[in-house]
């Protein structure tokens, strides 16, 4: 067992008797939510107080479950030992089979995000990716859009490949630690959600401080909540519901002020378009 | 500064020493210490070293099998992480090299960057490089070059009996120091603590050790050329070499002022003798032409022409010349007299001789004589150094004489004293010598006399004399009785 995966078992042991205890007085079932680190999954006391709130608004238990990464998530959403998840729009659309879309977070105002290239805060000549050829780089995760999938598609348009374009990359399995990665100059470049990054920046500015922005990637989907096909539409509608009026009350008004977002929104599946594209064109790269 | 050490008087010496001797005492105690402290902390360090590298290099087995470089970094980053931690037990860097003995990854990523050759970035992991590749050697290592400020811990990453890598864990060797000052200050202060207690009791140690000898040396000091008379020595009772240092001493005092009276008695007497040779000399050039003068008188008176003016003349020259021939003779001490043995009857006339002396003054005479049988001693000059010493006792005494006569089995001790005036310790030495300027009634002789005959007995004359009491005492040695 990996130390992620330890964590996350720690964190789901440290939830579960509460959830337990709630689904034992309503008698309803427990609603599993995967999470991803599409955005700060590291908070436990406001997860842990975000979940009760969930809890709260759907009248049932509900679960949040956290994995190592994005693909144990996905395999878990298929295998319907999950209800929901908060996932990138990449393995969404590569998975769309049996996930559907619940709602979409509203950053900035817009159901958008861009895909930020880091450097060291130190490396003042690098002012694109063509300067980092032979260095290396940082991945969040290969299921990730901002944080792999927008970089593989950048260096296909100019007709290079990852593994030989760079001299070492390596995945840390969270946007954050990209920051973190690029930070002590572990690698000399990264490719980091642009929502996590500025997100860092508020909570954290002396991280971030120690990088720079080079270059932003266009807009494109904001990571999404999915659920599985299966989940039967009652429970579809009641957690989308709950999520879309989370900006009309106090206490979702301040969840969402610390996940510095201003809401959720039904969605649109044309949102996921522009990396429905771009994987399609990594994939068949020669 | 050697002289001045060497000068300091015992007193200031031994406790010195005492403090001196602490001292060292304390510095090798401390030395060994740190010297032990030195080696426990190294042996603390190897050993967490060893278990914190074994456990890391267990856990990077996963991330190291499956690539992830960045779980690598997480893992041995981890120990960094721990705040609050023992600061000398954390390494100053820690490496992860792959069997190429290429940095895979570092807690300094800036410094090591992956891929690099720890050996070109620092020459000092370039023998640790060389231990990464040789996969043969699957044991912990300690590398510590006694030229380096730095220790390395390089333990193997192994799975399944294949190497995977090495984890070299750096240690700085100053992170020992903060704990070797505080343990030097510590023990610094205590030596303070200990010297402050030590200084009085040293101080004390050293006024009783070197106390009896420093009035030892005061005593010696007062000795000149000649002891002085009232040369007062408190020195110390023991039988320790000190102690017996003193008695000898003493001892050595007492000979040398026993050798001084000796010295100065001899002076007297060989006077006496140069005196006595001298005026027997005279006195015998004296005699042969005054014995003819006599008889020439003599043979005048009987057979001159018996002018009655001529004889009355030759009487006057006769008186004169016999008062001439009575004090030669006088002079002439002749011991070869014969006489009887002495008996108490011979000492009891010399009481009836003094008596009316003595009771004329108004003098007291007591009178102790213990001789009861005949003495092999010739009475004629037993009797003479009797009357001498019983007149000369009656004329300065004040109300009373005493004699004694006693005898032992060797001697015969004639001891006479009075109560009158003292004789003055200048006198002393010209007390026995003729026409003295001390006899103020007399001729002179009559000390001298007794001298005389002493000596020619093989005896002694002890005078004592003090305010109150002087004593004569003549001792004469008996010939043996066979």
């Amino acid at each position: 067992m990996s130390r992620r995966n330890f964590c996350a078992t720690l964190a789901l042991c440290a939830l579960a008797p509460r959830a337990i205890a709630a689904a034992m007085s309503t008698g309803r079932p427990v609603l599993r939510i995967g999470l991803t680190p599409v955005f700060l999954d590291d908070e436990a006391i406001f997860l842990e107080s975000w979940r009760a709130y969930l809890a709260k608004k759907l009248r049932r238990p509900v679960i949040f479950v956290q994995r190592g990464s994005y693909r144990e998530i996905v395999e878990l959403l298929g295998k319907n030992q999950l209800d929901a998840a908060w996932l990138c729009g990449f393995p969404f659309v590569r998975h769309e089979q049996y996930l559907r879309l619940l709602a979409v977070p509203l950053f900035q105002g817009k159901p958008l995000y861009r895909s930020y290239l880091i450097v060291p805060a130190d490396d003042t000549r690098t002012t694109s990716l063509l300067d980092l050829r032979g260095k290396s780089f940082a991945y969040s995760d290969p299921d990730s859009n901002s944080g792999f999938l927008y970089t593989q598609f950048s260096l296909a348009q100019i007709g290079e490949r990852s593994d030989a374009f760079f001299s070492r990359t390596f995945y840390t399995w969270a946007h954050r630690k990209v920051v973190d990665a690029v930070a002590v100059k572990m690698a000399q470049g990264g490719a980091v959600d642009g929502y996590v990054w500025e997100t860092l920046r508020h909570s954290h500015p002396e991280l971030t401080a120690r990088t720079r922005v080079v270059e932003r990637s266009p807009e494109f989907g904001f990571p999404p909540f999915v659920a599985r096909k299966s989940l039967p539409e009652t429970d579809f509608a009641a957690l989308r519901q709950v999520l879309i009026a989370m900006r009309d009350d106090a206490e979702g008004h301040e969840f969402l002020l610390q996940l510095n977002l201003d809401g959720f929104v039904p969605g649109d599946r044309k949102l996921f378009d522009g990396i429905a594209r771009m994987a399609e064109k990594v994939e068949n790269q020669p | 500064m050697k002289h001045f050490m060497r000068d300091l008087s015992l007193r200031y010496k031994i406790p010195l020493r005492v403090l001196m001797l602490a001292s060292i005492t304390a510095i090798l105690v401390t030395a060994s210490i740190l010297f032990r402290v030195y080696d426990e902390t190294r042996n603390d360090l190897l050993h967490h070293a060893e278990s914190l590298g074994r456990v890391l290099a267990n856990t990077l087995v996963g991330p190291i099998a499956h690539d992830d470089v960045w779980r690598a970094y997480e893992i041995i980053n981890s120990p960094f992480q721990s705040g609050g931690q023992d600061q000398t037990q954390i390494a100053e860097t820690i490496l992860v090299l792959d069997t190429k003995g290429q940095v895979y990854a570092s807690t300094r990523p800036a410094q090591y960057p992956m891929l690099a050759d720890p050996g070109r970035i620092d020459p000092e992991y370039a023998a640790i490089s060389e231990m990464a590749t040789d996969r043969n050697d699957a044991k912990p290592a300690v590398i510590d070059r006694p030229d380096s400020g730095r220790l390395f811990v390089a333990i193997p990453i192994v799975s399944g009996g294949a190497r995977l890598g090495t984890l070299v864990m750096g240690y700085s060797k100053s992170l020992f120091l903060p704990r070797f000052v505080g343990i030097a200050q510590r023990a610094a202060l205590m030596t303070l603590l200990a010297l402050a207690v030590l200084l009085p009791i040293a101080w004390y140690w050293g006024n009783r050790m070197a106390g009896p000898l420093v009035r030892l040396a005061a005593c010696m000091d007062q000795i000149g050329p000649n002891v002085p008379e009232h040369l007062h020595c408190d020195l110390f009772e023991s039988h320790d070499e000190i102690g017996r240092a003193g008695a000898s001493f003493r001892r050595m005092l007492k000979e040398l002022k026993d050798k001084e009276r000796l010295e100065q008695e001899m002076m007297v007497s060989e006077r006496l003798a140069a005196v006595g040779r001298l005026s027997a000399g005279i006195a015998h050039e004296i005699n042969n032409p005054l014995g003819g003068m006599l008889n020439t008188i003599s043979t005048y008176k009987k057979h001159g022409p018996g002018d009655p003016r001529t004889l009355k003349t030759l009487a006057l020259l006769e008186r004169g010349l016999t008062q001439i021939k009575d004090t030669v003779a006088a002079l002439l001490v002749e011991a070869k007299v014969e006489s009887h043995p002495l008996s108490r009857r011979d000492i009891e006339d010399m009481r009836t001789l003094v008596a009316a002396e003595a009771a004329g003054k108004g003098v007291e005479l007591a009178w102790e004589n213990d001789i009861t049988t005949d003495l092999s001693l010739p009475s004629t000059l037993v009797r003479q150094i009797l009357i001498n010493l019983l007149l000369n006792a009656i004329r300065a005494a004040d109300k009373r004489v005493e004699c004694l006569i006693y005898r032992d089995s060797r001697s015969l001790t004639l001891a006479v004293k009075n109560d009158g005036a003292h004789i003055e310790d200048d006198d002393m030495p010209y007390l026995f010598e003729p026409f003295s300027r001390l006899s103020r009634n007399g001729h002179g002789l009559g000390l001298w006399v007794t001298y005389q005959i002493a000596r020619q007995l093989n005896g002694g004359i002890v005078v004592e004399s003090d305010p109150g009491e002087t004593r004569f005492a003549v001792t004469l040695p008996l010939q043996e009785e066979s």
